[in-house]
């Protein structure tokens, strides 16, 4: 009786949450195959009268948005991959090192997560003319990785004190340089503390609004959440629902494949039978 | 292979205090050596000296000719069995054992020949394919000392390597180790807090107490000549039984009665006042079931519990002990990590006995084994120097004896 009522009462939540979050992508999706009669009507129904790929073509003939694809692919990969290179050697310090301000390292990186971006479009806005960074990649690269840095050296420090010292002793007796030990043993052990961090980073670069509108002018390095803000059409009163709705589809699709690519590689106790069990 | 030698080595830590102190014992090339004592005698510390995963404070750590103090782990040519295996858990049986000659940069059929030999002596061809993870205990344990054995090491080092298995496998892989050992040759250095595991593997033995050797002899010699309380109660299992003893003549009086010992013994001990004497529990026997006709005495007791196990029986038999000695054996009790509650001679005796218990019973004692420990300092004042290998010296640093 209680179990039945238990099973109900999940189900009746998952779905609710399901619905909750999966609503508006189907609306999204269902938009993107709407013709722009279609969209421009009153109150459009749910799904498409007559189905066309038309938004589709349109999309991927306009060289913007393909620009803008490029760039946020770009950005967004080599933020992800600098990184998570520093986050991995500054988190194995933090997790194997007894320094001073080690402590102070750590707020201070907190510190930086939690600051608003906002606050320091103005700042960065003026140096980055002067050190002609303005419209380029690497002008929006760094500030992409020092936001993404700290939650990324949190993460993986997390992971890096869950493996066993004695891995990194076995391997240096079994007669491994310090580096050897990290990079053969160290580093695939904190694998599913790397992909963790490698997705939130490049989550955050692939999805940044306000830095990708204030620091760029052009579509050489406009990313394509910024570059979207510019798909208005024609007629300022109807905008082009189809075609953002089709933007934000071609978009989403990359971010799906990659979760669901690294999915499996981000699963816990890897380290499982390492030690004894 | 080489020799290790251990001169007046020394770890302190930050806070000043000795985990090591001044401890040196020499390992002879293809001999097989424990460090035995309760947890936090800095066996374990002495190990890792070796192998260089902590630097020594002071003192020469030699392997063969060289010395290796300031040598990094990797170029000391050691192979160690960690305590919990520490197996690479993202690698198959087959890259675990062939991690240490992959990083030498061997040739592939050389690693392929090589680590197919190591599997066939530790029988794990079947697991090769097989990620640690889904390996028994034991078998971890075989993968771990075959990633040692593979390669060409000049000795193995193994801390604690059976404490995470169950009784009966212990017992096997002990065996296993041993006949490794002694098919390699090849010169190791064990550590274990399990004094069975010291007295069956070890060619030598070295007994810690907080840091300072306290004997440094074969098992046998541990066993018939311990140089102090301190080991006489450490090793043997049952341990030995301590009580308090005068000494008359060449007559020991004990709580239960007097018991003859031979003079040369009463000689060494004569004119000391209260004493502590040691007697092994096998060297009682039920005067009932006693068929020979051996010297030693005999003297009635009530038995308090006994424990009947087939093959023996462990009879337990309270006294009564003076204040000073008390605070002794509690004190030894405490560096033993153990807890005794009451004051009680433990006796071994032969499984047909029909002893009882609450039954006041007759048994016969050999007191010619019997050891006289001074309970001031703890010394052995019967020892037979020439058969107890190197012993700490009381309030000296310590000689070399016999």
């Amino acid at each position: 009786m209680n179990r039945a009522r238990n099973a109900l009462g999940t189900g009746v939540g998952f779905v609710l949450i399901l619905v909750w979050c999966l609503l508006p992508v189907a609306w999204i999706i269902s938009l993107s195959f709407k013709s722009a009669d279609e969209t421009s009507v009153g109150s459009p129904q749910f799904l498409p009268k007559n189905p066309t790929l038309q938004n589709y073509r349109d999309i991927l003939d306009n060289p913007d948005f393909i620009d803008a694809l490029r760039n946020s692919f770009g950005i967004a990969l080599i933020a992800t991959f600098l990184s998570v290179i520093f986050a991995t050697l500054a988190a194995y310090a933090i997790a194997r090192l007894d320094f001073r301000g080690k402590r102070a390292v750590l707020s201070l990186a907190l510190a930086i997560a939690m600051f608003p971006v906002v606050s320091l479009v103005g700042p960065l806005f003026d140096m980055w003319r002067t050190f002609h960074l303005f419209n380029t990649w690497p002008g929006l690269i760094i500030p992409y990785m020092s936001f993404t840095l700290p939650l990324a050296i949190w993460t993986l420090s997390a992971f890096f004190r869950e493996i066993p010292w004695e891995m990194e002793q076995a391997a240096q007796v079994d007669g491994a340089t310090s580096w050897q030990a990290f990079r053969k043993v160290i580093v695939p052990l904190a694998a599913p503390g790397v992909f963790t961090a490698a997705i939130l980073t490049f989550f955050f670069a692939w999805n940044e609004f306000v830095l990708a509108i204030s620091l760029t002018s052009t579509t050489s390095s406009r990313t394509v959440p910024a570059q979207m803000s510019f798909f208005v059409g024609p007629d300022p009163f109807n905008p082009p629902y189809g075609q953002l709705a089709t933007a934000s589809v071609v978009v989403t699709v990359p971010i799906i494949i990659i979760v669901l690519l690294f999915q499996r590689k981000i699963v816990a106790g890897l380290t499982s039978g390492a030690v004894k069990g | 292979m080489a020799a290790i030698d251990m001169k007046n080595i020394v770890k302190k830590y930050g806070d000043g205090f000795p985990a090591v102190n001044d401890v040196s014992i020499d390992v002879a090339d293809g001999e097989f050596m424990i460090l035995v004592g309760p947890s936090g005698c800095g066996k374990s510390t002495l190990l890792r000296m070796i192998v260089g995963l902590e630097d020594i404070t002071s003192g020469d750590m030699m392997i063969g000719d060289r010395r290796v103090n300031d040598l990094a782990p990797r170029d000391r040519n050691l192979a160690m069995v960690f305590q919990n295996y520490a197996l690479y858990p993202h690698l198959t049986v087959y890259e675990n054992i062939a991690f240490p000659l992959r990083l030498a940069k061997a040739p592939d059929d050389e690693i392929d020949e090589k680590v197919r030999a190591a599997s066939k002596t530790l029988d794990l061809d079947e697991h090769l394919d097989r990620k640690p993870g889904n390996l028994s205990g034991g078998q971890r344990q075989r993968v771990a000392m075959g990633r040692a054995i593979v390669r060409e090491a000049d000795a193995f080092l193994f801390d604690e390597p059976l404490s995470n298995l169950d009784a009966k496998l212990r017992g096997q892989m002990r065996t296993e180790i041993s006949r490794l050992q002694r098919r390699l040759g090849i010169t190791t250095v064990y550590v274990t807090h399990d004094q069975t595991e010291a007295m069956t593997l070890g060619d030598r033995v070295a007994v810690l107490k907080r840091g300072i050797l306290q004997q440094l002899a074969t098992p046998r010699e541990l066993y018939e000549n311990p140089g102090n309380l301190f080991v006489a109660g450490f090793i043997g299992s049952p341990p030995m039984n301590f009580m308090p003893a005068t000494v008359e003549g060449t007559s020991v009086k004990l709580p239960f009665g007097a018991v003859q010992i031979t003079p040369e013994k009463a000689e060494k001990a004569a004119g000391r006042g209260l004493l502590i004497a040691g007697i092994r529990p096998e060297y009682f026997e039920d005067a009932s079931v006693k068929t020979d006709r051996a010297p030693g005495s005999t003297f009635r007791a009530p038995v308090d519990v006994v424990e009947w196990l087939g093959n023996e029986t462990y009879a337990y038999i309270p006294f009564e002990a003076p204040p000073e000695v008390v605070t002794q054996l509690r004190q030894l009790e405490r560096d033993l990590d153990g807890e005794s509650l009451h004051t009680q001679l433990v006796v071994s005796l032969d499984g047909i006995s029909r002893i009882k218990e609450g039954e006041e019973a007759e048994i016969w004692v050999d007191g010619s084994k019997m050891h006289l420990f001074d309970p001031a300092t703890g010394e052995n004042l019967t020892v037979d120097r020439d058969h107890a290998g190197r012993i700490l010296e009381v309030g000296a640093e310590e000689v070399v004896a016999g």
